[in-house]
C-alpha cells in the first residue's frame, strides 16, 4: 500500500474539532454510526449479512462443510476466519495475498467470536475424531469508511445468527447454528488527547492509536487489541472498556432484532 | 496466547494434551502453580546484549523456558523504496518461530499468526523510537524464537528493546513487555504452555516504564472489567523488575567493553603526514585521450 497522503488541513480541523468537544459528522465522542444489518443477504451460503455501519459496508458469509475435527478437539467444530480487502472497496487497497491489515482485521474478529464461545462447537460433532461441521466465516469490505473491525465483527455475529448447519447434507434435517453468547466490538481511536468511538476514515487516517474491546452479553471482556504508533494510558484503556459495555449493550440489541 | 485456547494447533502437541488430565488444577489450595510459582510470581528472565557479531544491536533472552533472539539493523535505506516514508523511518519488525521451537514442527516461514505479532510489535516500538530524525529509513528488527514456552512475544519484545538500545537507535525510553492471564479461576502473572493452553484468558502487554504508556495491548479468554485490572496491576509491576533485568544488562555490555578498551593497549596512532609515503610516480606520457570514436 502506498504511504497515504493526508491533508494536513484535514487532520488540522479534525483536531481542533475534537479539542473543542465536536466530531466532523457531528456525533457525540462515544456515539457510533448508524447501524444496518440485512441478514441472509447471499442464498448459496449457509449463514450471511450485509452490514453497513455509516459508509462502512462489509458483506460476511458463513459457509458451513463437513470436514475432519483438530486431534485435541476430536468432538468440536471448527471456526476459520479470512478476510478480503478488495481493491473495489478503497483506492488503498491492491489485489493480491492477505495483508497484514486484512490477516489482523480477520484474527481480531476470530478472536472475539472463538474466545466468547459464540457457538458451541461441540454441538457441531457428527463422528468424533472423523466428522465434524467447519464454519468458514468470510468477510468482504465493499466499502471502507473506516473502522473495518467492528463493521466486520458485527457481520460475523449477524451471519451467523442466522446461519443453518446443512445437516441434510448428511441425512438429518437442518438446524440453526447453536449460538450461546453475543460478543460485541467497539473500537475507540484516539485523536490528540480525545478518545472517540467507531472513527470514519478522516479519523482512523489521523488516529495515534487505536484499541478493540470485545465484550460480551455480562459485560466481561474476551478479546482486545491494541494497534496503530500511539499508546494509551491505563485509565484510557479502562474509559474505553466501559465505553465497549456501554455502546456494546446498544448495538447487540441492533444485531440481534435484525 | 502461544497455542491460544483454540488456534493454532500447529504449535499444540497430542503429548501435551494427553499429559494433562482432565481434573487438573493450574493452581492448588495454597495457591502454588504447576512449576511451583506463586500468583504473581515471574519466570526467570535472564538477558544478555550484543550477542551477535554482523548486527548493528543483538540481545538474548531466557525466560523461563523461552528462548529468543533479537537482532537489529538500522537505520538503512527503506527497501522496498514504496514504503519509504518522506517523514519518519519505519519500524518494521519479523517475528519468527524456529520450526523446532515448539512441540509439533511449525512448517517455516510466517504464517498468520506470526504476521500479527510482527505488526503489533512493530507498532509498539513505533512510538519509541525518534523515528522523525530518520526519514526514509528503516528499523528492522528480527525476532527470532528458538524454543518457545508461551510469553514469546513478551520475550521477544523485551529482547527486541534491549537491541535496539544496543544499536545505538535514539530511543524514548526502553519498552517492557510481560503478560498475565487467568488460570483456574485466579488471576496469575506470565503464563507458561501448560497454564496458558488450559486457562481462560491471557493478556500481553507492553509499557514504556518511565511514562506508563502502554504500547501493546492485547487480549483473549475471558476477564472481568476487576479481574482485567488484576491483570494489568501484575504485568505493571513485574515490567518494573523486567526493566530492571534490561538496563542491567545493557550496563553489563558496556561496562565489560569499556574495560577491555581499558586492559588493551590502545590502537597505533594513525601515521603522521610526513610519514605517508609519496604516491608512486604517474607515468610521464600518459596515453592521449580519445575523443572521437
Amino acid at each position: 500500500m502506498t504511504a497515504e497522503v493526508i491533508s494536513e488541513l484535514l487532520r488540522e480541523h479534525i483536531n481542533r474539532l475534537a479539542a473543542s468537544g465536536k466530531r466532523a459528522d457531528g456525533r457525540a465522542f462515544d456515539e457510533p454510526r448508524e447501524l444496518v444489518v440485512q441478514k441472509n443477504y447471499i442464498k448459496n451460503a449457509e449463514g450471511s449479512a450485509r452490514v453497513q455501519l455509516g459508509n462502512t459496508d462489509v458483506l460476511v458469509g458463513v459457509k458451513i462443510d463437513v470436514g475432519e475435527p483438530y486431534p485435541d478437539t476430536p468432538n468440536q467444530g471448527v471456526l476459520s476466519t479470512s478476510a478480503e480487502l478488495i481493491p473495489m472497496a478503497s483506492p488503498n487497497f491492491e489485489a493480491g495475498p492477505p495483508s497484514p491489515t486484512a490477516i489482523e482485521l480477520a484474527r481480531v474478529v476470530d478472536r472475539g467470536i472463538r474466545e466468547s464461545k459464540t457457538v458451541n462447537t461441540e454441538k457441531l460433532c457428527i463422528t468424533p475424531k472423523e466428522k465434524v461441521w467447519i464454519m468458514f466465516i468470510d468477510i468482504h469490505a465493499l466499502d471502507y469508511d473506516g473502522n473495518l473491525f467492528d463493521a466486520a465483527s458485527y457481520g460475523a455475529l449477524s451471519a451467523l445468527s442466522c446461519a443453518k448447519v446443512p445437516a441434510s447434507k448428511i441425512g438429518k434435517e437442518d438446524y440453526p447454528l447453536p449460538l450461546e453468547h453475543w460478543p460485541i466490538s467497539v473500537t475507540s481511536a484516539k485523536i490528540g488527547r480525545t478518545i472517540v468511538v467507531d472513527p470514519n476514515l478522516d479519523e482512523e487516517r489521523i488516529a495515534d492509536a487505536r484499541l478493540t474491546v470485545t465484550t460480551d452479553e455480562n459485560g466481561d471482556v474476551r478479546a482486545m487489541q491494541k494497534g496503530l504508533r500511539g499508546s494509551f494510558s491505563l485509565e484510557e484503556v479502562r474509559g474505553a472498556i466501559q465505553t465497549s459495555q456501554r455502546v456494546g449493550r446498544s448495538l447487540r440489541g441492533i444485531i440481534n432484532q435484525a | 496466547m502461544e497455542g491460544g485456547r483454540g488456534r493454532p494447533r500447529s504449535v499444540m502437541a497430542m503429548e501435551d494434551i494427553e499429559h494433562i488430565p482432565k481434573e487438573l488444577k493450574l493452581i492448588d489450595e495454597s495457591g502454588i502453580r504447576l512449576d511451583g510459582r506463586r500468583f504473581d510470581e515471574l519466570r526467570p528472565v535472564r538477558i544478555e546484549a550484543g550477542v551477535l557479531k554482523k548486527a548493528d544491536g543483538s540481545a538474548y533472552i531466557e525466560w523461563g523456558n523461552n528462548k529468543v533472539l533479537a537482532a537489529v539493523y538500522g537505520p538503512r535505506e527503506a527497501h522496498p523504496r514504496h514504503l519509504q516514508d518522506p517523514a519518519r523511518a519505519l519500524v518494521q519488525c519479523r517475528y519468527n518461530m524456529a520450526p523446532f521451537s515448539v512441540t509439533d514442527r511449525k512448517r517455516p516461514g510466517p504464517d498468520r499468526r506470526s504476521v500479527e505479532i510482527s505488526k503489533v510489535i512493530s507498532e509498539a516500538f513505533a512510538s519509541v523510537v525518534f523515528v522523525e530524525q530518520f526519514p526514509r529509513t528503516s528499523v528492522d528488527i528480527f525476532i527470532e524464537v528458538l524454543q518457545a514456552d508461551a510469553g514469546t512475544r513478551c520475550a521477544g519484545l523485551t529482547a527486541a528493546s534491549v537491541a535496539l538500545a544496543d544499536a545505538g537507535i535514539p530511543m524514548r525510553d526502553l519498552v517492557t513487555s510481560c503478560a498475565s492471564g487467568k488460570i483456574g479461576g485466579v488471576v496469575a502473572l506470565d503464563l507458561n504452555k501448560d497454564e496458558d493452553n488450559f486457562g481462560e484468558a491471557d493478556c500481553p502487554m507492553a509499557i514504556v516504564p518511565r511514562t506508563g504508556e502502554i504500547v501493546l495491548l492485547q487480549m483473549d479468554g475471558h476477564l472481568t472489567f476487576e479481574e482485567f485490572e488484576k491483570a494489568m496491576e501484575l504485568s505493571i509491576n513485574a515490567a518494573k523488575n523486567i526493566y530492571e533485568i534490561q538496563r542491567d544488562a545493557l550496563r553489563r555490555r558496556y561496562s565489560a567493553a569499556a574495560e577491555q578498551a581499558a586492559r588493551e593497549p590502545p590502537p597505533p596512532p594513525p601515521p603522521r603526514a610526513e610519514e605517508v609515503p609519496p604516491p608512486p610516480d604517474l607515468p610521464e606520457d600518459l596515453p592521449p585521450e580519445v575523443d572521437d570514436l
